[in-house]
């Protein structure tokens, strides 16, 4: 049986699951029904300073993007960091911890770009027995405009000096969470780095407007008739969320740096993927929010299957699997060629496939054969594109399937099983072979 | 009625006739109507829009609901089918559009396309809109004998063509088989009537109640006062038992018990016998038996000659039938009917078989005691209507012949629904007889030759 424990730069928990810093996570309730459920940690809500509470909207703070039968594809929400008071929730972080010893409880937190106030507030977390510190440098809305959040989070300079301080004044681990809303990720997960971060979590939420009320003439959602925008998060930001850590994995300046995974994931499946691409736990928010916290049981049955399935008796046996497959456009083989093939048995004739590569792509479908409804590839104008498969309403009906040792009919080309990137491709200026005879090159990893 | 005869008004409770004869379908609410719509895949080339004959845009119609506009789809139904609210109610929609549905495939489910239907369509009657109105006059005047859904549907695109038209029924109210020839729990709260008022009020088109072709008028006076005629007679006889004893007491014809059941403003004043015979295999004689059942009757039986595969009504309209607990017997003809004291007692029937492709008597009998029993073994036109004009007007298999643009034999007469050849006695091709026609004529009316058949 598969070993789902993970210990993820010092800090231990049962499983790789943790509640992410969110409404779910704001105080001891919720987190004793969590770890009733099984969660094997949460981070806590973000705290901030001592003094006035938090003020929040008492308008909707939550935006929704709604897949068919209300699938809940999407969250935005305007929601602030945690408006309790602080004493309370270091009680029950403490409290919480003593109840819970095996379960991780990490405290994010968010105080002002001053070295003082992260003074202030690490050993008081740290009294309370957590066993580390998340700092939000993501929090897309109402903070950053307060120099915190995002705003912090936006610069690496900044994010390099907070992670220091926090690395100076206190013990415990540090994970820095990285905000979506920046161009280059690798940025601040290097600063990170160079502040002595133990750890970086990511994605934070991404900026967004979910809709527009077209009645009112305002996005969604508005309080009293005017809105802004909100960090979205859900299961359609989880390929961001994803190609961020992957480019974080690889990149050779911050490569075996600690990952927590955090971006729409709701199954086994979505966390696994999360994993192979270099995350040693990973965070959930919305779909909790969607479904309760029942569905961790899920998560863990799921990864322990396809552990078992695949010989791996712990985590971090497959911890950036799939790391060392991504790479860069230029290194793909362009010598490699697929085609698209329909399986009759399973297809039922709805016809997508075809207008899908008619009316858009390379007419490499057939509509009617002998004026027959019948939709075939056209080996001589199919260009694998799998745009066809992507569209077919039934799972495998319609494959990619590379071509070996034979003739591409669209190209005319043999496909031997050779390899040819665009770096060596006597049709890029750059390259070698467009100068003198081709001469093979090794892909940079 | 004699005191030995068992056919009575009042079998149900009071309050129970409204429960019995409500609608067969709720209607789909909102969420319904979405995620029902959502199971569409938007197919290319279609295959339930070709099941359809008229031809109604499916994957538009039910992406507009999908993407809450319930009007534009009820629009783009009703843009191909003007009884696209009736047909919702009463299409053999398992044996078109859903039969085609793409999903039988993938999951052994269609997308409820009729359901969806009915939903866009009363999205269009419940707002009080008016989508359509009659078309810049052209000055012509066109005669459509018929007020059902051939004549109607004609009627209604001459008009948004700009035509003028005159329909003529001999009934003293519009709907044809819709009004009068439905079973009523497929068109509750009066919703026959309300479409033909929306339909009607177009504009352009005037409505003739009470004047019936060969009695009150005759083809020729059309042909003489009108630019062109179009022929939605439907039929006018039904066919005889070919039994002993077909004109007793308690031997009726479905199509007008059907009728008085529809037209009843007091179900409780109905009578039905306690024990029904129904002949028959279409939809009539199964809308005849569940509302048998219905009004009360302790056994019903349909009785058909041959078996379940050849019964002209639906697999789904035998089971519900039998959900409604109404017997099938498949494979028997009626042979004589037993009187006592002037009233039916019993019908007794012999059990056929199929030999050498032709049905004969296998030589077993059985008898099933009866209080009633309706005919529903097809009906017929009777071509003296058309009264000295029909040796001219051909007919073909007993019906007006018509080619691919529902033209008949005489140059300024078109003809469609049930009275025209080569039908299939369905709402939905009435509707698209009567639009076809409709199209025909304007081409004709603008001066265009005739196109070539095919």
């Amino acid at each position: 049986m598969a070993d789902l424990s993970v210990n993820f730069c010092g800090i231990k928990s049962p499983n790789p699951f943790w509640l992410a810093s969110a409404p779910p996570t704001d105080k001891a309730y919720n987190i004793e029904r969590a770890f009733r459920a099984g969660w094997g940690g949460a981070v806590w809500k973000t705290l901030g300073e001592d003094g006035p509470p938090i003020v929040n909207v008492s308008g909707p703070r939550y935006g929704v993007v709604h897949g068919p039968d209300r699938r809940v594809t999407a969250f935005n929400n305007i929601e602030l960091i945690t408006d309790r008071i602080l004493e309370i929730n270091l009680q029950e972080i403490a409290e919480m911890k003593r109840r819970w010893p095996d379960r991780a409880i990490v405290v994010s937190l968010m105080v002002p770009c001053e070295e003082e106030a992260w003074k202030r507030i690490l050993p008081r977390v740290e009294a309370t027995g957590a066993d580390g510190i998340e700092l939000n440098f993501g929090c897309p809305h109402g903070m950053s405009e307060r120099g915190m959040g995002a705003a912090v989070g936006q610069v690496p300079e900044y994010v390099e000096m907070v992670t220091r301080w926090c690395k100076t004044h206190s013990r415990m681990p540090v994970i820095v969470k990285l905000t979506p809303n920046i161009t280059d990720v690798r940025k601040p997960a290097e600063a990170a780095k160079r502040g002595g971060a133990d750890a970086v979590s990511l994605i934070n939420t991404i900026n967004s407007i979910v809709g527009v009320d077209l009645d009112r003439m305002v996005p969604n959602p508005h309080t009293d008739g005017k809105a802004t925008h909100g960090g979205m998060c859900g299961p359609a930001v989880k390929p961001i969320a994803l190609n961020m850590v992957a480019e974080i994995a690889r990149s050779p300046a911050t490569r075996g740096l600690p990952i927590s995974g955090i971006g729409g994931i709701e199954t086994w499946r979505d966390a696994a993927e999360f994993i192979a691409l270099g995350c040693g736990t990973v965070q959930v928010c919305t779909a909790a929010m969607v479904y309760g916290f029942k569905i961790v049981q899920e998560m863990i049955t799921g990864l322990e299957e396809f552990m078992d399935q695949h010989g791996y008796a712990s985590v971090s046996d497959f911890v950036g699997a799939a790391v060392p497959n991504v790479t860069d456009w230029q290194y793909l083989n362009l010598n490699y060629a697929v085609k698209a093939r329909i399986d009759q048995n399973l297809c039922i004739k709805c016809g997508r496939c075809h207008v899908a590569c008619e009316d858009t792509s390379h007419q490499a479908i057939t509509h009617l054969v002998d004026g027959v409804r019948h939709f075939e590839v056209i080996d001589e104008e199919c260009v694998g594109c799998n745009l066809c498969a992507s569209v077919c309403p039934i799972e495998n009906c319609i494959t990619m399937e590379p071509l070996v040792n034979e003739i591409d009919r669209r190209t005319g080309r043999l496909v031997d099983g050779s390899y040819l990137n665009w770096t060596q491709h006597p049709n890029n200026p750059l390259s070698a072979a467009a100068k003198k005879p081709l001469e093979p090159l090794e892909p940079a990893e | 009625m004699t005191s030995a005869s068992d056919i009575c008004a009042g079998r149900l409770a009071p309050g129970a006739y409204h429960e019995a004869f409500s609608d067969l379908h709720a209607a789909l609410d909102r969420h319904e109507a979405r995620v029902a719509a959502e199971r569409c895949l938007f197919c290319y080339d279609a295959p339930c829009v070709n099941a359809c004959p008229t031809g109604i845009d499916i994957p538009l119609f039910i992406r507009q609901i999908a993407t809450g506009n319930d009007q534009g789809a009820g629009k783009t139904i009703l843009d191909s089918n003007i009884f696209g609210g009736m047909c919702a109610r009463v299409c053999p929609t398992e044996t078109l559009c859903e039969e085609a549905c793409v999903r039988n495939a993938a999951e052994g489910k269609p997308v409820i396309i009729g359901e969806l239907q009915r939903h866009a369509t009363d999205a269009v009657m419940a707002s009080g809109r008016q989508l359509y109105r009659q078309g810049a006059r052209t000055g012509k005047r066109i005669a459509v004998v018929g007020a059902g859904p051939a004549g109607l549907s004609c009627a209604h695109r001459l008009a948004t063509l700009g035509h003028d038209v005159v329909v003529f029924d001999g009934r003293a109210k519009p709907g044809g088989l819709n009004e009068h020839g439905i079973a009523s729990y497929k068109s509750t709260n009066n919703f026959a009537q309300a479409e033909v008022d929306w339909i009607l009020s177009v504009g352009g088109i005037e409505l003739r109640c009470g004047q019936m072709l060969g009695h009150d008028f005759t083809l020729a006076d059309l042909r003489r006062d009108f630019d062109a005629v179009f022929l939605g007679l439907g039929l006018q006889a039904v066919n005889a038992l070919g039994a002993e004893g077909d004109d007793l007491n308690g031997v009726e014809d479905a199509v007008a018990f059907i009728e008085a059941l529809r037209q009843s403003t007091d179900l409780s004043t109905l009578p039905i016998g306690r024990r029904v015979v129904v002949i028959g295999g279409g939809m009539t004689a199964i809308d005849a038996a569940v509302q048998a059942k219905k009004l009360g009757a302790e056994e019903v039986t349909i009785v058909y000659r041959r078996g379940a595969e050849q019964m002209g009504a639906s697999g789904y309209e035998q089971e519900l039938a039998l959900v409604n607990g109404v017997v099938i017997r498949h494979w028997a003809r009626p042979v004589a009917v037993y009187a006592a004291d002037g009233a039916l007692r019993a019908v007794s029937f012999a059990a056929t078989t199929v030999e050498n492709g032709r049905l004969v008597d296998t030589g077993e009998t059985f008898e099933l005691p009866a209080d009633q029993l309706f005919r529903a073994i097809g009906q017929v036109f009777v071509p003296q209507v058309l009264e000295g004009s029909h040796d001219v007007l051909e007919l073909e298999g007993g019906r007006i012949a018509v080619d691919f643009e529902r033209r008949t034999s005489l140059p300024d007469v078109w003809a469609g629904g049930d009275c025209a050849a080569g039908g299939r006695d369905l709402t939905v091709v009435a509707v698209e007889d009567g639009k076809q026609a409709a199209l025909s004529i304007n081409r004709m009316l603008q001066g265009f030759v005739p196109l070539a058949a095919e």
